[in-house]
């Protein structure tokens, strides 16, 4: 029997994996080859899906780029029994885009059936949860404080610390809320770990609700992303039939309900207090803090939100020791962190490292330059509301302080990179128009900020009075950076202002202006 | 709401009556009912979750997934986000246009409807479209309107 791995993760549908692997069963079928077809999410070398993998005594080798009309001649080609063939990218695991990866929170994406929960257990699934079941809650609260896990969402908060407030607040009910309203452009992390994994995420948010007695927990994933809903909620079917979901955890005391919300088309909503809004069921419009949501959150109550990254790290935290965690990193960033590169790259996809690698070395050396094969111009880091850096900032390490000091901001650690054909006036312009567009209108600064930035840019572009319109812009800029409620309207500025100064070229500014 | 009554979209849309966030929820199920929230379901939600109409309106008007109209048999989602940008998607975008396919007036031709959106998370494939809850990497305006006429009967 030959155990075949296509992925059923988004980004390989999208390149035609369903049809693959239809192909392959039909295929080998009729060549009276005996396979067995497993769906895995991703390995996160996306320039190489479809990526078909079998399994070999070595290891898996994979095959790359494979179309539903090169299956015929794959198999034919005897490759799922040898290995060889000219699509093989060889052992998977050894390919030099991986192998040097720490793969912590991403260990079984790609490797597993995200469905078995066999699969899982035996591929480190669980211990975390186990231990956490034997320990008392401030014990649970004190590990995740101790690893130095930070949200991962973009805020940089430390868990614990969260965790610790949740748990002294008293309380009839508390709330686990999962942010999986992944809407900043260049981001897919979390859709490529429910998708390929999603009983980690399930584990770590049953071990938060350990950890603060919440017994209710709620994932509010973004319309966008179907792929992810249907298998979260098939994962959660599974969860509660196996009783690690339900009034007795493992046949523990402790309780943990758990419940996909979907949202419905709002990048705002993404921003905790909006994304609560919408959990009530109402507009997702942003809520002054204080009081925060910590101690008054969904329904009034005291509610951790934590990214999908961030409790995606719970699991092997408590498995494997908070110092294990801990002792990877750079700085106050500790642990992994799963990068993304995205946009006009040449090998796009997931790179799991502990901080601190630096940016030129995920762009060039991972990710190969870009896709067009022409420079690098700059790359947008943590989203639309990310700043722009330029090559010169190749040195920078990856981590939330060095990337503050250098102007830009992790985010959610995806990377954009744009080639020198970028017009980084239209991208300062689109900057304000993505926020004017999806702001909820609560706040002065955000609403009519960003409306008035396109304006003020167009003028800036078109050489109107030029020198008082950047005085403007920038007056603009900072009374919305001062001025939001939440970083939607606080945070636009930074593209805008870092393309500014990074191309003033672009705007039709003449070299000794002054910015 | 031809296929279906008033009691039976009550009845639908009953087991959430009592449920905290049932506003947003309502819709959801409404829209996946219909394929849309017509004007007299607005009422009708007001009415089951005991709040005011105008309530219900400001959810609806919130969100940019529901519609007030029929979707076309095909709804083709174009990302618009930076990097789909950076990939070139300028281009597809102008193609779709010249064809016919205006994804910012969301107009439906020969039952093909277009429309933008931001970020489908295939951001090392892009330009990323998404054909009926399809997604398509590396797409062109070739390859989205291949897989949409596909599927138009």
């Amino acid at each position: 029997m030959i155990k075949v791995f296509v992925p059923l993760d988004s980004a390989a549908l999208s390149m035609g994996a369903d049809e693959v692997a239809v192909a392959i069963v039909q295929c080998a079928a009729s060549q009276g080859l005996d396979v067995t077809l497993i769906r895995t999410g991703s390995r996160g070398m996306l320039w190489l899906e479809p990526l078909v993998e079998v399994e070999t005594s070595s290891g898996r080798i994979g095959f790359a780029n494979i179309s539903t009309e090169a299956v015929p001649e794959l198999i034919k080609s005897g490759a799922l029994e040898t290995g060889s063939h000219k699509s093989s990218i060889g052992l998977v695991e050894e390919h030099d885009f991986f192998k040097n990866q720490n793969r912590v929170t991403f260990a079984r994406v790609g490797v597993i059936d995200p469905l078995s929960i066999s699969d899982y257990e035996s591929h480190g699934g669980l211990v975390g949860l186990r231990k956490a079941i034997e320990m008392t809650a401030t014990d649970v609260v004190s590990e995740v404080t101790a690893s130095g896990l930070r949200g991962r969402g973009g805020a940089g908060f430390p868990a614990g610390i969260k965790w610790q407030t949740v748990l002294n607040t008293e309380s009839d009910q508390k709330y686990i809320c999962c942010n999986a309203d992944e809407g900043d452009s260049g981001t897919f992390a979390d859709r490529m770990l429910m998708e390929g994994d999603p009983f980690t995420l399930i584990e770590g948010m049953i071990i938060s609700g350990i950890a603060v007695g919440a017994t209710q927990g709620l994932i509010y994933v973004r319309s966008e992303y179907p792929h992810a809903i249907d298998i979260l909620n098939r994962a959660i079917a599974i969860a509660n039939e196996y009783g690690l979901l339900g009034s007795n955890v493992l046949g523990s005391k402790a309780a943990f309900a758990l419940e996909v919300r979907v949202g419905a088309g709002s990048y705002v909503c993404g921003e905790e207090t909006a994304m609560l809004e919408s959990l009530e069921g109402k507009r997702g419009m942003v809520r002054a803090k204080p009081p925060i949501p910590a101690l008054v959150g969904l329904f009034g109550k005291p509610t951790v939100i934590n990214n999908v990254m961030t409790l995606s790290a719970v699991p092997m935290i408590l498995a494997q020791g908070a110092a294990a965690y801990q002792a990877l990193g750079h700085e106050r960033s500790r642990g992994t962190q799963v990068f993304q590169l995205a946009g006009n790259i040449k090998r796009g996809g997931v790179v799991e490292l502990a901080f601190g690698i630096t940016l030129g070395e995920l762009v060039d050396t991972y990710g190969g330059g870009t896709n067009s094969g022409k420079p690098v111009k700059t790359v947008q880091i943590g989203g639309p509301l990310g700043a722009y850096l330029g090559t010169e900032s190749w040195d920078v390490a990856m981590a939330y302080e060095s990337l503050a000091q250098a102007g830009g901001m992790l985010g959610h650690g995806g990377i954009v990179v744009f080639d020198n054909t970028a017009n980084m006036a239209k991208q300062a312009r689109f900057a304000m128009e993505f926020c004017a567009e999806e702001s909820c209108g609560k706040c002065t600064p955000c609403r009519i900020g960003s409306t008035r930035g396109v304006e003020v840019i167009d003028r800036i572009v078109a050489g109107e009075d030029q020198e008082k319109n950047l005085e403007l812009l920038e007056d603009l800029c900072e009374v919305m950076t001062d001025g939001s409620l939440c970083a939607m309207g606080g945070l636009t500025p930074m593209p805008v202002r870092s393309a500014l100064k990074l191309f003033p070229a672009d705007f039709g500014i003449k070299t000794g202006a002054k910015l | 709401m031809s296929n279906y009554s008033e009691e039976s979209i009550l009845n639908y849309l009953g087991p959430y009556k009592d449920e905290a966030s049932a506003i947003l929820r309502s819709l959801q199920l409404v829209q996946e009912l219909l394929g849309y929230v017509p004007d007299s379901a607005i009422d009708l939600i007001a009415k089951n979750s005991n709040v005011s109409r105008a309530e219900v309106y400001g959810v609806f008007t919130f969100y940019s997934d529901f519609r007030s109209t029929p979707p076309a048999q095909v709804v083709v989602k174009v990302c618009v986000a930076e990097a789909c940008q950076a990939s070139g998607n300028a281009e597809l975008i102008s193609q779709l246009h010249g064809q016919g396919y205006d994804i910012h007036s969301g107009k439906i031709k020969d039952d093909i409807q277009m429309e933008q959106t931001f970020c489908l998370g295939n951001c090392a494939l892009g330009p990323a479209a998404m054909v009926n809850g399809k997604p398509i990497g590396r797409a062109t305006s070739t390859s989205i309107l291949k897989a949409a006429l596909e599927l138009t009967s």
